[in-house]
């Protein structure tokens, strides 16, 4: 019985892989081909292979930099996110105060507005504080969804961690900050992976603020990737590459925070 | 109860600050433009609610608005089940677990714009994967061509684009739950359905209301990716909500309207993610009650 669930799970599971890799597949192998192969012909593998569009992006400053510039602002953006969230979800989860709900819900609505029409306040705050083309300014903009974000991510898996814990560690005379980083953080690990990796992802992804608020140097990969549009047709092989790289940097975060995720709860160690 | 503790506020302050900083003067400058007739930067022309009144009357928005309904309906009672069940069969530990979820997160990380091109041709019966296979089984699939394939195309897409955040998130719920409880559930010889139902379900009811409301408000505003793949076509199939407001806002370059427009967009999310949420509160209050007497 316990086995054929679990062989139901285990082809439940492949069959998902497969939906979930076949059209990264087929952009990788895009990516190996030239442009007329892409619109020519139907092949499960490139027919000629070809790097040259992974030349192009690697030798072309104006391309490489481009995910320099994005992994710049995430980067700063990610950290800023989750350090004013960690207390803010805290006081969400363990206090009662003065309009603790609405200001909860009142941080998730903003993700609810659609982006492209506060581009023009948007750029005009911007310009004002001298802020154009610069990494922080996209990083700022992007505190905008991810904060709010990483405070709901937190405050669900703390309020999964007993109130006991908390009190016990304040009987056996801990600080607050000693109390926090030390016991409550290890607790609640896998919500500040996941949380991280969203920040990560939404601010990676994100094309209409990050295009809107840099022109040259602070010009992300996602903003850049928009040359392979032109009048002269679409460069699929290059878009394709391009949209292969894109995935490296946060394969490699996941990679990094996915102890956090799958370790869990490990109780016992206060 | 939670004990009241009003200091509490001073460690939400530094969220305060970050987001009402970008958030509270682009809205009012929105509110501003809402209530103009902006023929240029310096005539503008006080016009009352005259915007919201021509966008509520619009019969195309009207449409817009059913699809995008119906599509975030889709969406949600796809990817949630799914991705449940998704969380619940990834293995917990060794290098399979971290394979499968590298893969798994994978497509979450495309930018849109790349999602939308790549199944552009991934759907081609021609020189697509999708596509060519559909056909190879004798299905007649056209997503350029036909209205129904073009929607299913774009709810696929979707549930391939955003299954995995569904995932990711209850994945890291069920991996929070003490192995206590579990135990307990085997002295008790609970069924596998019971676990899931008593344990695992309100174990996760917090990551849950996250996962449903993001869904709904992300693919509420869904642009990007059927923009790319379809255009909003065949015929207006697949234009959504905030196609529509681009057309307005970018293409007419109507500025009153299309802030009207969008701040009654934003009141349909809040009023139906509200619902939402207070919906799946009081489930959750239920069930509390529930396990507590018996």
């Amino acid at each position: 019985m316990d086995e054929r669930r679990f062989r139901k799970r285990t082809i439940f599971l492949i069959a998902y892989l497969l939906f979930a890799l076949l059209p990264i597949y087929w952009m990788v192998n895009m990516s190996f081909k030239t442009n007329e192969e892409i619109l020519s012909s139907f092949s499960l593998w490139p027919q000629h292979f070809s790097l040259a569009s992974y030349k192009t992006i690697f030798t072309d400053p104006s391309w490489y930099s481009g995910y320099i510039n994005s992994l710049i602002y995430v980067a700063i953006n990610s950290v800023i996110s989750i350090t004013v969230a960690l207390p803010a979800a805290y006081a969400f989860s363990r206090y009662s105060f003065l309009g603790d709900k609405h200001v909860f819900f009142w941080l998730l609505t903003n993700r609810m507005t659609p982006p492209a029409v506060f581009l023009l306040p948007f750029f005009q705050l911007y310009t004002t504080l001298g802020l154009m083309d610069t990494h922080i300014a996209v990083a700022l903009a992007h505190l905008l969804f991810n904060v709010p974000l990483a405070v709901w991510i937190l405050e669900g898996f703390m309020s999964g961690i007993p109130r006991e814990i908390d009190e016990t560690a304040y009987i056996d005379g801990y600080s607050f900050p000693r109390f926090f980083l030390t016991v409550f953080l290890p607790l609640i690990k896998a919500g500040v992976g996941v949380a991280a990796f969203f920040c990560f992802m939404f601010s990676w992804v994100e094309l209409l603020l990050a295009r809107t608020l840099t022109s040259v140097d602070a010009k992300p990969i996602v903003a850049t990737m928009t040359r392979t549009v032109s009048a002269s047709g679409m460069d699929w092989s290059t878009l394709a590459a391009a949209g292969t790289l894109t995935i490296v940097p946060g394969a490699i975060v996941i990679w990094f925070v996915r102890h956090y995720i799958a370790k869990g709860f490990a109780m016992g160690r206060v | 109860m939670k004990p009241i503790n009003q200091k509490a506020w001073f460690l939400v302050l530094p969220v305060f600050i970050c987001v009402a900083f970008s958030a509270i003067l682009p809205l009012m400058t929105v509110v501003n433009y809402s209530v103009q007739d902006i023929i240029s930067p310096e005539r503008r022309v006080f016009v009352g609610t005259e915007w919201f009144a021509a966008v509520m009357r619009d019969e195309e928005l009207h449409g817009a608005l059913l699809r995008q309904l119906g599509f975030s309906l889709a969406v949600l009672l796809v990817e949630i089940p799914l991705g449940i069940c998704l969380a619940l069969s990834m293995p917990a530990q060794g290098w399979k677990a971290s394979a499968v979820l590298v893969i798994v997160a994978l497509s979450l990380l495309i930018p849109w714009n790349v999602v939308g091109t790549i199944w552009q041709i991934y759907g081609r019966a021609d020189i697509g994967l999708l596509g060519a296979a559909l056909q190879a089984l004798g299905v007649d699939y056209n997503y350029t061509g036909d209205a129904t394939d073009a929607w299913l195309t774009v709810l696929v897409m979707d549930v391939w684009h955003w299954t995995p955040l569904v995932a990711l998130l209850c994945f890291a719920g069920l991996r929070s739950i003490p192995d206590a409880y579990y135990q307990a559930a085997r002295i008790d010889g609970a069924s596998k359905f019971a676990v899931f139902r008593y344990i695992q379900l309100p174990k996760m009811r917090g990551v849950l209301m996250i996962a449903v409301l993001l869904r709904f408000m992300d693919s509420f505003m869904i642009y990007t990716e059927p923009f790319v793949l379809t255009g909003g076509g065949p015929g207006n199939a697949t234009t959504f909500l905030s196609q529509y407001l681009t057309q307005k806002a970018v293409g007419q370059f109507d500025l009153g309207p299309a802030a009207a427009f969008s701040l009654i967009y934003f009141l349909i999310i809040l009023l139906l993610c509200f619902i939402l949420y207070n919906w799946m509160q009081s489930l959750g209050t239920q069930d509390k009650n529930e396990v507590a007497h018996g």
